[in-house]
C-alpha cells in the first residue's frame, strides 16, 4: 500500500544519459519482442523443470514482507522444482531503479509494477511486459478478479489506452479512499453514521455547529486533496465520466455541469469552514495523527492509515464508504498494491504465471488478511480482529463487487499530478474559480486524448 | 610534463562534471521521455524555457529567493560584524558557533523543522498568538502571498551564520594601527565602516555572494519538502522543475534544457560578482 500517490520516477534516464553514447533512448535493442503466445499453456509447475525466477517486489514493510515470505516458501515447498530469487526494495527504491533493470542486459522475471502511465503503460508500449489474458482464462482470473480491479491494471498493447485491453498484472491487496470516524465524537453529537451523503452533510454541519473539527484536512503536500475532491466528485459526477477523465480517455468533458457542480460543492465546504484552517499549510501526517489523537469527526483517506489510527483510536475508530446520494450506487476511488507483473525477457512465462497465481491464490488472500492488510479479493470473506478492519474490508467487497472502484484522478495524462495538484491548491485556497480550476484540468486533458 | 601533475584531477573533472555536462546539453536538444527513442528538436526546448509562463514564474521566484539568501544575509553580517569590531563582545566564540550551526545542519533537517515551525498551529503562529498578534497568524506554507518569503527567510536563518563567519575572518585580518588612523582622523563608527572595514573585507563579500547566490539558485531541498513548489505553484524554482520534468513527468530533453540555462546563469552570475570585485582591488 502505498501511503503517497502513484508519482512517477524517471530515474532511469539520468543514468541512462551518462551511459547511452547515440540518441537517447536508441539503444534498446535488448529489449525483445513479447514472445510468441502459447496455445498450451502448463499450469502444474511441477510439471516445468528446474525454473529460477528472479522476482523484484516492494513488500518491505512489516505485514507486507511476512506475507510475502510466507507465501514465498509455501510456493518452494510445493514445487521445489522452482526456486524463488527475492529481491526487495522499497516502493521509491523500486521506482527509480526498475525501468533500467528492464531495459538491462538481465531483466528480472516478475516484477512489481506501478499501474500508471508513466510506469506500467510506458513498459507495455516500450513491449517489456507479457499480456496475461491467456493465463488469465487458464486460471480463471477474469472471474475471480473484479472488472474494477482487473482495469487498474489493463493496456492496450500500444500502451495508450489505460483501464481496458490486455491485463497485464495482478495485485495482491486492495486500498481506497474512504472515510474514517470518530465513533465517540458522533455519540458525543448525537448522531449515527450517516449512510447516505445528505446525512453526512449535515453530520459534518452539525459537528461544525457544535465547536468539533468536521473536516480534517493537511493540503501542503499536495496529492491528499486529490484524494478528499475524489470523494465529493464520486457523488456529483456519473462514474462512467470519472474513469474516463481518471484513465484519460476520451468522451467526457471536466466542464460539464455534473463537475461544476463538484468543484462549487468542494468550495462550500471551505467556506463553510469544515476543513482544518490553513489545511494548504497544513501537513498530511500531522493532520491524521492529530485526528487519532481525538481532533476531527471525519477523515477522508486512504485504508492505508487502518493500523496506525486502529492503534491511535482503538474501537471508537469507524470506516465507511463515502456515502452515495439517496438511490445512487456506492463509488469509491481506490485501485489496488503494486501488480505483480510477468517480463516479456522472461523465459520461463508459465511458471511465473503460476507464481503470480499462487502468491493471489485464496490461501495467499488468507495469509494477507492474517498480516492486517486488505486482500484484493476475498475480503468480506477474512476473519477480522477489529470492527474498524472489518469495515474497511466490507467497504472494499462492498464496491469492487458493484463496481464501484474509480482510478486516482491523477494518473489521467503523464502530466496530470502536477495540474490537479497545483490546481486543486488553487481552487480550495480561493486563487481561482471552480471554472477557472475546471477550465485548467480539461486544457490538460484535452491536449492528451486530442479532444 | 606540467600537464602530466594536472592529468589526475583532470580525469576525475572530466569524468564526473565535464562528461554529464556534455551529456545534458545533448539531451536539451531531444525530445526524450527516458524510455522510447528520442527525437531532435533543436532549441525547441530552450525556446519553451522562455516562453513558458511557468518557468518564467521559477527563475522570478529564484530571484526573489537571492534577495533572501544573498543580500539580506551579507547586509545583516556586515552589520553584525562592524558592530562586533567597535564593541569588545564577550562570548564571541559562543556566537559565533551558535550561528555557524545552521550551515552544518543538513538542509533537509532544515526544511524538516522549519515545516513544523510554519505549519497552522506550529510554534510561529503560537508566539504570535500569545503575544496578541491573531491576524498575523497564518498558515505560512499554504499562503500564496507569503509562502515564498516564508522559504526565503530559512534561507536568511542559513546563510547568515556563513557570511558572518567569514567576515569575521576578514576583520581580524585588518591591522588595529588603521582603526586607530581613522579615529584620529575623527571618524564617526559609519565613516569607520566604509573607510576600514568594507574595502578590507572586498574579496570576503565576494566569497560570500558567490556561496550564497549559487545557494539561492540551486535551492532545491528547501522547497521540495516544505511546499513541493506550493501552493500553487508560488514557490516552484528551476532546480525544482528540473527535477519534476525529469523525474515526474518524463520530459527528460526539456529538464536538461532548464539545467544547462541554470548552470549558464549561475555561472554568469558568479562570474560578474568575481568580476566587480577584483576591479576593485586592482
Amino acid at each position: 500500500m502505498v501511503r503517497f500517490p502513484r508519482r512517477t520516477a524517471l530515474a532511469a534516464g539520468l543514468a541512462a544519459m551518462l551511459v547511452a553514447a547515440c540518441a537517447p533512448g536508441d539503444d534498446d535493442e535488448s529489449a525483445g519482442q513479447s514472445p510468441e503466445p502459447t496455445s498450451d499453456i502448463q499450469t502444474d509447475p511441477s510439471q516445468m523443470g528446474d525454473v529460477t525466477l528472479v522476482v523484484w517486489d516492494q513488500e518491505v514493510r512489516g505485514g507486507q514482507n511476512e506475507q510475502i515470505e510466507e507465501l514465498n516458501a509455501a510456493f518452494q515447498e510445493m514445487y521445489p522444482n522452482i526456486t524463488i530469487e527475492r529481491d526487495s526494495r522499497s516502493f521509491e527504491d523500486l521506482q527509480t531503479t526498475l525501468q533500467l533493470a528492464l531495459t538491462g542486459d538481465d531483466p528480472p522475471d516478475v516484477v512489481q509494477a506501478n499501474n500508471g502511465r508513466a510506469d506500467m503503460g510506458a513498459f507495455v508500449e516500450a513491449e517489456l511486459l507479457s499480456p496475461l489474458d491467456d493465463y488469465a482464462e487458464a486460471y480463471g482470473w477474469d472471474e475471480r478478479f473484479p472488472e474494477s480491479v482487473r482495469a487498474v491494471a489493463s493496456y492496450t498493447p500500444d500502451g495508450a489506452t489505460f483501464g481496458e485491453g490486455s491485463l497485464y498484472g495482478l495485485a495482491q491487496q486492495g486500498e481506497l479512499v474512504g472515510i474514517f470516524y470518530n465513533k465517540a465524537k458522533l455519540t458525543e453529537l448525537g448522531i449515527d453514521a450517516p449512510l447516505t451523503w445528505e446525512e453526512f452533510l449535515a453530520a459534518v454541519d452539525t459537528a461544525k455547529q457544535a465547536g468539533e473539527l468536521p473536516l480534517p484536512f493537511g493540503n501542503v503536500d499536495q496529492w491528499p486533496a486529490i484524494h478528499v475532491y475524489g470523494a465529493v466528485m464520486n457523488r456529483d459526477v456519473p462514474t462512467d465520466a470519472i474513469r474516463d477523465l481518471g484513465f484519460g480517455r476520451s468522451g467526457a468533458d471536466w466542464t460539464s455541469a455534473e463537475n461544476l457542480a463538484a468543484a462549487e460543492e468542494i468550495s462550500g465546504f471551505v467556506d463553510a469552514g469544515y476543513f482544518t484552517e490553513g489545511f494548504n499549510g497544513a501537513g498530511y501526517d500531522p493532520v491524521w495523527a492529530d485526528f487519532g489523537n481525538g481532533n476531527g469527526v471525519f477523515l477522508i483517506a486512504g485504508t492505508w492509515l487502518l493500523a496506525d489510527l486502529t492503534a491511535a483510536l482503538g474501537d471508537d475508530l469507524g470506516f465507511m464508504l463515502p456515502p452515495p446520494r439517496e438511490g445512487q450506487p456506492p463509488v469509491a476511488t481506490g485501485a489496488t498494491s503494486l501488480p505483480f507483473a510477468i517480463t516479456s525477457a522472461n523465459e520461463n512465462q508459465d511458471a511465473a504465471a503460476a507464481y503470480i497465481d499462487f502468491i493471489t491464490s485464496a490461501d495467499a488472500m488468507r495469509v494477507i488478511a492474517e498480516k492486517g492488510l486488505l486482500p484484493s479479493v476475498d475480503a468480506g470473506a477474512q476473519p477480522t480482529q477489529s470492527s474498524a478492519q472489518e469495515e474497511v474490508f466490507g467497504a472494499w467487497e462492498t464496491v469492487t463487487s458493484e463496481d464501484g472502484l474509480v482510478p486516482y484522478l491523477d494518473w489521467a495524462t503523464p502530466t496530470f499530478y502536477d495540474t490537479i495538484t497545483v490546481a486543486l491548491q488553487e481552487l480550495l485556497g480561493g486563487q481561482a474559480t471552480p471554472e477557472q480550476f475546471l477550465q485548467r484540468l480539461q486544457d490538460d486533458y484535452a491536449a492528451f486524448v486530442g479532444g | 610534463m606540467a600537464y602530466l601533475y594536472v592529468l589526475p584531477a583532470y580525469l576525475v573533472f572530466g569524468l564526473f562534471l565535464l562528461v554529464p555536462l556534455g551529456r545534458a546539453i545533448v539531451l536539451s536538444l531531444y525530445e526524450w521521455n527516458g524510455l522510447t527513442p528520442a527525437t531532435w528538436v533543436g532549441l525547441d526546448n530552450y525556446r519553451d524555457v522562455v516562453a513558458d509562463e511557468g518557468l518564467r514564474a521559477a527563475f522570478g521566484h529564484a530571484a526573489v529567493l537571492i534577495v533572501f539568501y544573498a543580500v539580506i544575509p551579507t547586509v545583516v553580517a556586515l552589520a553584525l560584524v562592524a558592530t562586533m569590531t567597535r564593541a569588545r563582545l564577550r562570548g564571541l566564540g559562543f556566537f559565533r558557533t551558535v550561528l555557524f550551526v545552521p550551515q552544518v545542519v543538513a538542509m533537509v533537517v532544515v526544511a524538516v523543522a522549519w515545516r513544523q515551525i510554519y505549519a497552522p498551529d506550529g510554534p510561529l503562529n503560537e508566539v504570535l498568538r500569545s503575544i496578541g498578534l491573531d491576524g498575523v497568524a497564518r498558515a505560512w506554507l499554504g499562503d500564496f502571498t507569503y509562502a515564498l518569503p516564508a522559504v526565503g527567510f530559512v534561507g536568511t536563518w542559513v546563510q547568515t551564520g556563513l557570511c558572518v563567519v567569514l567576515f569575521l575572518a576578514g576583520v581580524s585580518k585588518i591591522p588595529r594601527e588603521l582603526y586607530e588612523a581613522a579615529r584620529i582622523d575623527g571618524a564617526g563608527a559609519i565613516r569607520e565602516f566604509f573607510t576600514v572595514v568594507l574595502p578590507a573585507l572586498r574579496n570576503e563579500i565576494s566569497v560570500a555572494l558567490t556561496l550564497t547566490v549559487i545557494a539561492a539558485l540551486r535551492n532545491f531541498d528547501l522547497v521540495y519538502v516544505m511546499t513541493s513548489g506550493g501552493p500553487g505553484s508560488s514557490t516552484t524554482v528551476p532546480s525544482y522543475e528540473v527535477y519534476r520534468r525529469a523525474f515526474e513527468i518524463g520530459e527528460v530533453g526539456s529538464a536538461a534544457a532548464v539545467a544547462v540555462s541554470l548552470t549558464v546563469m549561475i555561472f554568469v552570475l558568479t562570474l560578474g560578482i568575481t568580476r566587480v570585485a577584483e576591479r576593485g582591488t586592482s
